[in-house]
């Protein structure tokens, strides 16, 4: 065979690299741009290719199916409108380290630049809300750009990365590069074991607390399954308190007694005091974000901090802390529990009894207690009556945004890592039934459910075409309040109750919406219905949407406003008047 | 723990992949993430290797300038980031270009102040000089601003590269 008969076409040779890559399955839309690689598909059956019906769903289908799985999520569109289309997911994928593969098309290299037809300048575009970007030129850098892309998008913090994919690219031929392993990046090599030193001066830190709390986020479900275990392990040792944010849900089991719920403007009443009377602050895979700190000046004051965090450049962003670890959160807890366990350091078990007793006092105050009504369903009744049916099934849940995403980060208990997904970082509304597409196909038998808000759900409604397809056994789990709640809520208590635009005016009928794309319509309003609902629901192996009215009127509380301190919570409706929203409040989000 | 609040000057280092794009990466974290940019010059520096040295001056809290500085160094493509300001002694040198047009006393008397600036006369007409001056930024600045009264009609500047002193490498 001569050289240029060995040689394969650009989209062959991505097909293999992305086989190489271990990739079992693309979230894609097809175009001009992208042809060949359409062809390459075709010719082959390892690569499964879902075909969405909108761009940004294909990038949240890859989310759900890489923070389900811990694998990279690979999303395939065309040029110009694909690309541009894919834009907000990019952007959710970086806020929240998911690792995510995009390869957009691109016109022919002599064209670029031209103004041709559905050219974009993606790279340029993607710069800001990628973690890295690639233009390809010559075939002869395509396989090695690939296998490079997916080593920046699983390591270090991961994210999305960008391969723009001009089509005289994957036209010409070249020979195919295998992937070299281990992977040497010749400048970006992320810190992954933290200094040792560091690690017994947080030992030292930890073990000298009388107030002590654990403070946990994304970073660990990010470090993969076993980081969980151990942050479990350390936890239990110590036998603190520990609070995780949104992102970190999962990564210690809720039902755990140290376990204080999430923190934050919608944690709970423990949690969050925990953090502001705490003398040590111990931070694995969080990034001390707004939601959290409240009002800076007034963030956990008193508190000596850790900080474990891979990504330096999360360290000392918004609040200094006092012991920065770079490090993988699994690589420091294994360390960590090592060092404590070689000194059986000696606790102040008094001042750890005394502060239990006043976190227990704050326990007390049963801070998402809501009032019951046999008329008409709480939302927080619906999630309570949906995790007793589903806590004992195989079951993932994604979210899309707004009150009911914050009602199922506090009713819903998750016991595990990489069972929750939620658009945290962008707050993207349309992120939850695509992503429980991606989490579906990654896991074919598991109860799949996306909490859902009835206006946000209209923001990808159109996915319902491809579980269709797929036969994807999705289940949305519409809180239908009949508005916008979370902005509601915002106006009720910062606007004087001028409720503008936030009536979701004209909503379709779910139920024959459902039927429509040949998925099963349920509706309930009466609370004694609802567990019945539920169960039809959970039995049915199609797509279903269940269409839940709830109170329009009820808000999610606890509720922290911008800007206030961390004592300074809304426990409840009739707690507002006494605490009015700071002026400096009002200007953040 | 409280952090000083002041604002400082800082000249930053970054050895980057000289690739498509690399400057509009570096300049778009600084309008991305709101920091300013006093001064930045950059050029290939290591042909074989393929890289370019970036010299930025940049202002900020220490805070500020931390972050800065994470976050040139978690670009993908860039190999090194060193703040000169705080990492011992360096030196920092800027090229101008300084048109002046003026005849008779004026002309002189640029003429003569070059001289004491060691500006070369790189371009002479009749009626104007272009003067190539070189030196700490301050300098550069100084010599701009006296040619002011003497016919200045354009400046050219190059920004600040800068180097640490000593025998070790970036
Ligand atoms: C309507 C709404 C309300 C919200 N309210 C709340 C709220 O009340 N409470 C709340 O908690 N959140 C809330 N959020 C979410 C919030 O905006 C943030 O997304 C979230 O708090 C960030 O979580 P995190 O700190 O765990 O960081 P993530 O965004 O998950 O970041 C992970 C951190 O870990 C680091 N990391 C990554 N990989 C590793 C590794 N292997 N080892 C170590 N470190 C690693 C990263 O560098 C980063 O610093 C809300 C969001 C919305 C949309
Ligand atoms: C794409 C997008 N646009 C706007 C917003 C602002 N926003 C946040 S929550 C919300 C309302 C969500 O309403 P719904 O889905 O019905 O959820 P609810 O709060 O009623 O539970 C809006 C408009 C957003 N987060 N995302
Ligand atoms: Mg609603």
């Amino acid at each position: 065979m001569t050289a240029e008969e060995s040689a394969t076409t650009g989209a062959d040779l991505l097909v293999k690299a992305l086989i190489d890559e271990e990739v079992e399955v693309v979230f894609g839309y097809p175009g001009g741009a992208v042809l060949p690689i359409y062809d390459s598909l075709f010719k082959q059956n390892r690569l499964r290719h879902i075909l969405v019906r909108h761009e940004q769903a294909a990038v949240h289908a890859a989310e759900g199916y890489a923070r389900s799985t811990g694998k990279v999520g690979v999303v395939l569109v065309t040029s110009g409108p694909g690309a541009t289309n894919a834009v907000t997911g990019l952007t959710d994928a970086l806020m929240d380290s998911v690792p995510v593969v995009c390869l957009t098309g691109q016109v022919p290299t002599h064209l670029i630049g031209n103004d041709a037809f559905q050219e974009a300048d993606t790279t340029g575009i993607t710069r800001p809300c990628t973690k890295h970007n690639y233009l390809v030129k010559s075939v002869g850098d395509l396989a090695r750009i690939v296998h490079e892309a997916f080593y920046v998008a699983r390591s270090g913090r991961p994210g999305p990365v960008v391969i723009d994919l001009p089509k005289d690219v994957l036209m010409n031929k070249h020979d195919y590069v295998a992937p070299k392993k281990p992977v040497q990046h010749k400048s970006y090599r992320p810190q992954v074991k933290p200094e040792a030193k560091k690690v017994e001066q947080a030992i030292a830190l930890i073990a000298g607390a009388k107030r002590p709390v654990f403070y946990c986020g994304g970073g660990v479900v990010n470090s993969g399954p076993k980081a969980s275990r151990l942050l479990t392990q350390l936890v239990r040792l110590t036998g603190y308190p520990i609070t995780n944010t949104l992102m970190g849900l999962g990564t210690f089991p809720a039902s755990d007694k140290q376990f204080l719920g999430m923190l934050g403007m919608h944690g709970t009443y423990e949690a969050n005091l925990a953090m502001y009377h705490c003398d040590v602050l111990i931070n694995i895979g969080a990034r001390f974000d707004d939601r959290i700190t409240g009002k800076l000046a007034e963030f956990s004051p008193k508190s000596k901090k850790i900080h474990v965090d891979i990504d330096p450049s999360s360290i000392n962003k918004n609040v200094h802390v006092d012991l920065p670890i770079v490090g993988d959160a699994g690589h420091v807890l294994e360390d960590m529990i090592r060092v404590w366990k070689a000194k059986q350091p000696r606790v102040d078990h008094k001042a750890l009894k005394a502060w239990w007793a006043e976190i227990d006092k704050w326990r007390a105050r049963n801070c998402l207690a809501y009032k019951t009504d046999n008329e008409t369903i709480k939302p927080q009744y619906a999630l309570e009556r949906l995790y007793h049916h589903i806590k004992d099934r195989d079951h993932y849940i994604t979210t899309e945004v707004g009150q009911h995403q914050m009602w199922a980060a506090q009713f819903l208990k998750f016991e595990q890592p990489n069972r929750w997904m939620t658009s945290g970082g962008l707050g993207t509304m349309g992120y939850g039934f695509p992503a429980a597409m991606g989490v579906q196909i990654a896991h074919p038998d598991a109860l799949v459910i996306d909490v859902a808000g009835e206006a946000s759900i209209m923001m990808n409604i159109q996915e319902l075409s491809t579980v269709a397809q797929y036969r994807l056994p999705v289940k949305i789990f519409i809180l239908n309040n009949q508005y916008m709640g979370m902005v509601r809520q915002w106006q009720e208590l910062l606007h004087g109750g001028r409720y503008s635009e936030s009536y979701m005016e004209s909503l379709p009928d779910f139920v024959k919406l459902a039927e429509a794309f040949g998925a099963v319509g349920l509706r309930c309003h009466e609370p004694a219905k609802l567990d019945d609902t539920i169960k039809e629901m959970i039995a049915i192996r199609k797509p279903v949407i269940a269409d839940i009215l709830v109170d329009k009127a009820e808000n999610c509380f606890p509720m922290i406003p911008s800007g206030a301190a961390h004592y300074d919570m809304l426990l409840g409706p009739d707690d507002r008047a006494a605490k009015p929203v700071s002026e400096e409040g009002m200007v953040l989000v | 723990m409280s952090v000083p609040q002041t604002i400082s000057s800082h000249t930053i280092s970054v050895l980057v992949d000289n690739e498509p794009g690399i400057l509009a990466r570096v300049v778009g974290l600084f309008s991305g993430r709101g920091y300013n940019i006093e001064s930045l010059t950059v050029a290939e520096t290591d042909a074989k290797e393929n890289l370019s040295r970036i010299t930025i001056v940049t202002a900020g809290t220490p805070m500020v300038i931390e972050q800065i500085k994470a976050q040139l160094d978690r670009l993908v493509p860039v190999h090194k980031v060193r703040d000169l300001t705080v990492e011992g002694p360096h030196i920092e040198r800027e090229l101008a270009l300084v048109k002046v047009k003026g005849t008779g006393d004026k002309r002189v008397e640029a003429l003569r102040l070059a001289d004491v600036f060691r500006a070369k006369v790189i371009d002479a007409k009749r009626d104007s000089f272009v003067f190539e001056v070189t030196g700490a930024s301050d300098k550069v600045q100084t010599f701009i601003g006296l040619m002011e009264g003497l016919g200045l009609v354009d400046v050219g500047r190059t920004g600040i590269v800068a180097m640490s002193r000593g025998g070790e490498p970036l």
